[in-house]
């Protein structure tokens, strides 16, 4: 359609808008996926609920806007907040009264993470109901992206129609970055950091050293809840919240956490960008079936033939 | 009597009494015991792997679903009638099984949860993309007409609750022989200490691919029953809802007791039947049992009564 530029969207703006959501994938999943992986690797547990814990922020974040109403913005504050706190105390729980039982085997903890999966995502369905349901974001400003084009009369700038994105989105990719550079402060500036680390390093040279490991590993588990859940609660504006929502941020985080080493953050948070950014310019071009059939077969070869990761080293 | 002789008589014994029982329970629960014996053996052939052999699969959804789409698949496109369709969904198990095996173990303990996991997910997606053929979440039903098995229509409720006993009967006793012959103790003492196993100069790898070959294949005989008998099948049955069920029915009942995936799979679909009349969110007896379970007692139900009652129960 000649003349009329604003109607359709070539290739160029197309990807430009299919990195940007995958920008936003890749913030909220690389959030997600550091709370994985910190609890797998100071914890040497895998945890199946991981992905529940996500959705209970973002259900959470409904119910706190639904009870106070007023702006959007008051609500989504204060679920910033109380959202990461409640899931976090809910895991410190779940470890005191299940994981630290079983003496954190790997095998059994998997098996009774299933269970805890379960039971947090029923009793959603009991409480919160089948639907999807949305929350407002705090703000909400419309923000379109030009695009050069060369046209008959030399290089112009248009305006593609739907290429766009808004305020909020940029915002969530912000809060991640923060977020992240956060967590790093704590593990590498932090006294807690340190334990967390030591305790890592050697479980039983840690405690021989007098450091709590049981508290550690509990502090561990609520914190990579609440990271989880701060990620819920910053998606929710996005993707409404549905008590099955916690399934692909799961897988995702699996496969994240996986290809960029167990228990290594910095392979963490560069398999995530790499991981959002092509699911979402995969997912424009292949039906998203085929992409998640791809990613799952993927996380099963590289745990079969590269356990250490593709960006981890090979250690011993 | 000797061991061997007692744990014969029981397990027959047990046979009999479900025999016994299509004559006296009422329709309801006639055709409930016929469901819950296909899924007990789903739950034997899990036995297999996770009781006696001491590797942990989240995948067999995957082995049942390979079953229930090979006969499925076979009578609805290929027009093959029941006996070869149950052949195919056989050997689709037994392939599908093999192929897994052969990649994921090459990995231990946790890995091998998640390897199993991650193919079975791939598997549940290969369905769903293929929704032309398999039909999806919807999934298709197998007419009455082609359910006819040598004559017999398996519709009919007196003949499927008949064909299931078969089917549970001879997964029962052939994994009641299995345990006991020279191959069974190797898988025992392979999960016991695979280190010494190997020293002793067994090939582990070779013990290990059979033993999820054999569990692999009766995971898909009762899938490919299951299809037969009820007439249908559908993605959900690949979902990994399908794989931790036979891991709950065997964790309930006892893992490594050859009676513990019947006891395990009785239990759990009454406590979910009595409590779907009560909430649309029956999962969570699912995950408070898993909890519990391997909170308090990890040796299940059977593996308590041969804690406290009869050591030699195999």
């Amino acid at each position: 359609m000649p003349g009329n530029p604003c109607a359709r969207m070539d290739l160029g703006p197309y990807i430009v808008l299919a990195s940007l959501e995958g920008a936003i994938t890749a913030a909220v999943l690389a959030l997600t996926a550091v709370g994985l992986s910190l609890v797998f690797g100071v914890m040497r547990v895998v945890n199946i609920a991981h992905g529940e814990f996500f959705m209970l922020g973002a259900v959470i974040a409904w119910w706190i806007a639904h009870m106070l109403g007023g702006h959007p913005a008051i609500g989504f504050a204060v679920a910033l907040v109380a959202a990461p706190l409640i899931v976090g105390a809910l895991a410190v729980a779940a470890d005191m009264t299940i994981l630290k039982r079983l003496n954190y085997d790997p095998e059994r903890t998997i098996v009774a993470t299933i269970g805890v999966l379960y039971i947090i995502q029923q009793m959603t369905l009991m409480g919160y109901g089948p639907d999807a349901r949305p929350v407002e974001p705090p703000f909400n400003t419309r923000l379109a992206i030009p695009w050069f084009e060369h046209g008959a009369d030399g290089w112009a700038m248009i305006w593609p129609w739907g290429l766009g994105t808004t305020s909020y989105k940029l915002a969530v990719i912000g809060a991640a970055v923060v977020l992240l550079c956060g967590v790093w402060l704590l593990m590498s500036r932090t006294r807690f950091g340190l334990v967390m680390r030591a305790t890592q390093a050697d479980r039983d040279m840690a405690q021989a050293f007098g450091i709590p490991v049981e508290r550690v590993y509990a502090l561990v588990f609520g914190l990579g809840a609440a990271l989880a859940a701060l990620a819920g609660v910053l998606i929710v504006p996005i993707q409404q919240a549905h008590y099955l929502m916690g399934a692909d941020p799961l897988l995702l985080s699996f496969i994240v956490v996986i290809i960029g080493g167990l228990g290594s953050l910095p392979g963490t948070v560069l398999a995530a960008v790499l991981i959002g950014l092509s699911d979402g310019i995969i997912s424009v071009f292949f039906s998203p079936t085929l992409a998640k059939i791809l990613a799952t077969l993927l996380v099963g070869l590289v745990l079969v033939f590269r356990p250490q990761g593709l960006f981890g080293a090979r250690s011993g | 009597m000797s061991g061997g002789a007692r744990a014969y008589a029981l397990h027959g014994g047990v046979i009999a009494v479900l025999f016994a029982l299509q004559f006296i329970l009422p329709a309801y629960h006639h055709g409930n015991l016929a469901r819950i014996m296909v899924l007990a053996s789903y739950a034997v052939g899990y036995n297999i792997l996770f009781g006696y052999t001491g590797l942990l699969s989240l995948g067999h959804a995957l082995f049942f679903a390979a079953g229930m789409y090979g006969m499925g698949l076979g009578i609805q496109h290929l027009g093959l009638i029941p006996a070869p369709a149950l052949l195919l969904g056989l050997v689709a198990g037994a392939v599908v099984s093999g192929g897994l095996a052969l990649l994921a173990l090459r990995t231990t303990g946790v890995a091998f949860m998640i390897v199993t996991l991650m193919f079975a997910q791939a598997g549940y997606l290969t369905i769903l993309y293929f929704g032309e053929y398999t039909r999806g979440d919807e999934g298709f039903v197998i007419q009455q007409a082609q359910r006819v098995l040598w004559g017999i229509d398996l519709s009919d409720a007196g003949n499927r609750y008949f064909a299931a006993l078969i089917l549970f009967g001879s997964c029962l006793m052939f994994s009641l022989w299995l345990v006991r012959a020279p191959f069974g103790k190797v898988l025992v003492a392979i999960r016991e200490n695979e280190e010494r196993v190997r020293m002793l100069g067994y090939d582990i790898f070779v013990h290990k691919l059979a033993a999820m070959v054999i569990s692999g294949t009766i995971a898909a005989a009762a899938g490919a029953s299951y299809g037969l008998l009820f007439g249908y099948a559908g993605a959900s049955f690949a979902s990994v809802q399908y794989s931790i069920f036979p891991l709950l029915w065997v964790l309930l009942g006892g893992a490594g007791t050859v009676l513990g995936p019947f006891i395990g799979t009785l239990f759990m679909f009454y406590l979910i039947d009595l409590s779907s009349g009560v909430t649309t969110a029956y999962m969570l007896i699912a995950g408070v049992a898993l909890v519990l379970l391997t909170l308090f007692a990890p040796q299940g139900l059977m593996g308590e009564l041969r804690r406290r009652v009869w050591r030699g129960l195999p």
